[in-house]
């Protein structure tokens, strides 16, 4: 606390910051952020607390200046429920509450969104007229958790603010060692190429795992994602423990006069730049002079490339379905892991396929829940344990198709056959 | 901060948790889950006492994930189960209200 003392100089705290009878504080640093190119958060934050003439974002705005004075950040977390909920509201409380106390608290909710992150415009009225009358008005759509993030109130407000966003439909997402609030790209709702119907897992996912979402009880957090097709618009392969990426098992669909329609739009050198030298494994061929295309789809290796350049002529086989893949995550006790490809091929269609998918991770997180070390994530405890004992463990037969990435490297031994 | 039980003073954190482990009593316990409005039983004393049990032998208060197993095992439940359980006996959160009750500092970081 010393270093917080010495660092502002004497005296220059309250009496320049006042600013003639506004409501906002003088705050020279912050106002430098609102002088380039981008729209600005603090213009945001002056509009609002001009508006609302809350008290809590004219504290925080006047910490924030002080932090950046000082180079220092003044939050500090502690535990913060409602009531039947362990997590869902992440803490802020202000180590400098004696010099901004009208900053003493400003927690955040995470609220989770629909599949997809479909909305209508009912719910979200309501969702910004409940926020700012209990909490700041601060709405952060989305972030990284994927949670609409309702930032800024305090917690004698909570349960209340609670109760009210509960009766209109929402529920508080994850925090903590408890299954995540899971995420979606738009799926088959506005996409053409989504091989499975990813919102309808999401959703019975998030439904079956409600209880896991709310109170924590994991050796770490457990992330959900679904992506519809190997895109992978919700970047599930990177950010994901538990990732399913929509694919196929058959052969793209070619339209050939499409590809002619599009050769006599942009010519013969643009699909070879665009088109066929940019296949990575080289599986598409085109003959000059004509106007059709081949794919050795044995090689294709799903990159989506070519589908998206000439999306009216290709698009993914007629056997749809996905991949599930395991172990995403960013650097925490080894470095960046990519999901690691499990189970090659899922039919997600029926409801009883779905079901399945559930029951198998059921059985995937109580090992990881048994074996795991504390904060450790599922990719870590089989990169720690082997790949092996996990496959026995869970039940999941080993399979040549079992990769870290496109063909490289399978876990999968080949038994020795002696030459005879 | 601090409260007066039976003629002592009792003194607590900023936020209700007793200070000295020595302070606490059934009868101080019983005024602590008075405040938290829990009506306690049986059931909320065995979890109280698990809990100071633990806390004796480790000196730190266990996860909500050893205390979840632990619950599920001595009832014979599913681990599922136990979890509900327990937020029905501390709605807020058996890390937050058990181990106020129980004498026990405030757990930290994210739990």
């Amino acid at each position: 606390m010393e270093d917080i003392k010495g660092a502002g100089s004497s005296g220059d705290d309250k009496e320049n910051l006042d600013n003639e009878g506004k409501f906002l504080n003088h705050t020279p640093i912050l106002d430098e952020l609102e002088g380039g190119k981008w729209p600005s958060f603090i213009s945001g934050f002056k509009e609002l607390a001009e508006r609302t003439e809350k008290p809590m974002i004219r504290g925080v705005m006047d910490q924030l200046e002080y932090s950046y004075k000082t180079k220092m950040g003044y939050w500090k977390g502690g535990l913060v429920t409602v009531k039947g909920y362990g997590a869902g509201i992440i803490t802020r409380f202000s180590m400098i509450k004696d010099k901004f106390p009208e900053a003493t608290e400003f927690h955040t909710f995470r609220v989770q969104p629909a599949p997809g992150l479909h909305y209508n415009t009912k719910m979200l009225r309501e969702v910004c007229d409940i926020w700012e009358k209990h909490g700041s008005g601060f709405i952060n759509m989305h972030g990284q958790s994927g949670n609409l993030q309702l930032i800024g109130i305090e917690q004698d407000k909570t349960q209340e603010c609670f109760d009210e966003l509960n009766q209109a439909g929402w529920d508080l997402g994850g925090a903590g060692a408890t299954v995540r609030t899971a995420a979606s790209c738009v799926g088959p709702a506005r996409c053409e190429q989504a091989c499975f119907d990813n919102l309808k897992v999401h959703e019975k996912v998030l439904k079956n795992y409600a209880g896991m979402t709310h109170r924590p009880e994991f050796n770490y957090k457990l992330k959900f994602k679904f992506s519809a097709c190997p895109n992978d618009c919700a970047n599930a392969i990177m950010r994901a423990d538990v990732a399913l990426i929509g694919t196929w098992r058959d052969s793209i669909q070619i339209e050939q006069e499409y590809v002619k329609e599009w050769i006599d739009e942009y010519g013969e050198d643009a699909l070879f730049d665009q088109v066929v030298n940019m296949c990575p494994t080289k599986a598409i061929s085109h003959k000059i002079g004509t106007s059709t295309i081949e794919i050795d789809n044995k090689n294709c290796v799903r990159c989506m490339h070519c589908i998206n350049v000439i999306p009216k002529a290709l698009s993914p086989g007629k056997e749809r379905g996905a991949s599930l893949l395991i172990g995403g995550k960013n650097t925490l006790k080894v470095g960046v892991n990519l999901g690691s490809m499990m189970i090659p091929f899922l039919k997600l269609d029926t409801d009883e396929e779905v079901e399945e998918f559930i029951e198998m991770m059921d059985e995937i997180i109580d090992w990881w829940d048994e074996t795991g070390l504390d904060h450790e994530r599922v990719g870590e405890t089989i990169e720690r344990v082997g790949m092996k004992q996990f496959l026995e463990a869970v039940g999941i037969e080993a399979n040549i198709d079992m990769i870290v990435r496109p063909r490289d490297n399978p876990y999968y031994k080949k038994e020795y056959e002696s030459a005879t | 901060m601090s409260f007066e039980y039976e003629g002592s003073n009792i003194e607590t954190d900023e936020n209700g948790y007793l200070v000295s482990l020595e302070d606490w009593s059934e009868g101080v316990a019983g005024k602590l889950a008075e405040d938290e409005e829990i009506n306690m039983n049986d059931q909320h004393w065995e979890i109280i006492n698990f809990l100071r049990d633990y806390y004796q032998e480790f000196q730190i208060a266990p996860a909500v994930k050893v205390l979840t197993k632990a619950i599920a095992k001595k009832n014979d439940i599913h681990k599922k189960e136990a979890s509900v359980f327990l937020y029905d006996l501390f709605p807020n959160g058996p890390g937050l209200q058990a181990c106020k009750i129980a004498g026990l500092p405030k757990p930290t970081g994210c739990v």
